[in-house]
């Protein structure tokens, strides 16, 4: 079986550059920065103060009453999956072939440590019913199952930085497997917080230069000096191409191959001579028309 | 002591918080199940926080009985003067 082609139908994100897809691309094209110094007294004590917090609050634009119950990660991606489905034109879709495939690298820690706080402060009576449902990795995936009615499956790969990119190769792959027509895909996460600024610093991991912000995030630049915390969540609508084509459905693009290795090198560090990445046979699965 | 009105007041602006429904639609014969979307979760929610909100102790096994905003009323009305079993 050669597999079904999968198109893009659907886009959205929240970022620290603007609440939309639209406003943060065209931020980007502008050279905008949203890393920015945290002049908030928490953080005055941390060994990094920049990070890139989101441009708009998820709480200030979804329904008040749902959005306490879910981490602010799940609610980044609830925010840009609603940009996504109207995006794609909200398919039509059986709720039997529409899957979600969300994740993040660290889940709900907000929550986590907030209900730890709960607990310790007054005791395990006040720790809130939602918890678990907020801080589990797959809170986002489940979210949005729910929101949507898919039932194709509801999947969290977890694999830290890559998790959402990995989100979006298994949502190719079950349209392309033929188990949905129609996937929600991508990643979300929510960890500006003085535990995670301290982690990552505590890994050297994290770009220092307090000095300049907005230029601090250089990936692939011979003076980086690491990375910078960010939040959002960026989703996108996959479909076979065949259900795009039935239903007339925009498309912005094609995902005409994923590949996924592990280096199986080290925590931290990629294997110096790169040899997994150029060991993928299915990519691309075909040619482009 | 808190009079009736009181405790339904206080038990408006919980449910309104913890489950959404405006504060005028939380009257005593409205269900919270039923008519105010308060699930299984948002009970235990709203149960702990009227607890800290009005100072009575409401046990799980009795919240489970607390099914309109009316029963609720009158336990807590009855166990803040110790008449509640």
């Amino acid at each position: 079986m050669s597999g079904r082609r999968v198109a893009v139908t659907g886009l959205g994100a929240t970022t620290p550059l603007g609440g939309d897809a639209e406003s943060s691309w065209s931020a980007l094209l502008a050279g905008k920065s949203g890393v920015r110094l945290l002049e908030e007294e928490w953080a005055q004590e941390l060994p990094v103060r920049i990070a890139a917090p989101a441009a708009v609050d998820p709480g200030d634009v979804l329904d008040r009453a749902a959005a306490r119950r879910l981490d602010r990660a799940t609610r980044l991606a609830a925010v840009a999956a609603r940009e996504a489905w109207a995006d794609a034109g909200a398919p039509d879709t059986d709720p039997v072939r529409l899957g979600v495939v969300v994740s993040s690298a660290l889940g709900g820690v907000t929550s986590l440590l907030g209900a730890y706080d709960t607990l310790r402060a007054k005791g395990p009576r006040r720790v809130s019913p939602v918890t678990v449902p907020m801080l589990m990795l797959n809170g986002a995936a489940a979210h949005l199952a729910m929101t949507y009615g898919a039932r194709a499956g509801a999947h969290a790969p977890a694999s830290a930085c890559a998790s959402g990119a990995e989100a979006i190769g298994q949502a190719a792959r079950m349209i392309r497997a033929g188990d949905a027509d129609v996937v929600i895909a991508g990643g979300c996460e929510a960890a500006v917080h003085p535990l995670f600024l301290s982690a990552f610093a505590a890994m050297t991991a994290l770009s220092g230069r307090e000095d300049d912000p907005a230029a601090a995030s250089r990936p692939f630049d011979r003076d980086r000096d690491g990375f910078v915390l960010g939040e959002g969540a960026g989703i996108v609508v996959l479909e076979s191409a065949e259900h795009a084509e039935r239903r007339g459905a925009r498309v912005h693009a094609y995902l005409d191959g994923v590949g996924t290795t592990a280096d199986a090198h080290h925590i931290a560090q990629p294997e110096p001579d790169g040899r997994d990445v150029a060991r993928r046979s299915d990519w691309p699965w075909r040619t482009p028309d | 002591m808190h009079t009736t009105d009181e405790i339904l007041a206080a038990i408006a602006e919980t449910v309104h918080e913890i489950a959404g429904p405006d504060i005028h639609e939380v009257q005593p014969d409205k269900s919270f199940a039923d008519d105010l979307d308060a699930d299984s979760l948002a009970m235990v929610e709203i149960t702990v926080a009227l607890e800290e909100r009005l100072g009575v102790a409401i046990s799980d096994a009795e919240a489970k009985n607390l099914v309109t905003v009316g029963d609720a009323v009158a336990w807590i009305s009855a166990a803040q003067t110790g008449v509640a079993a």
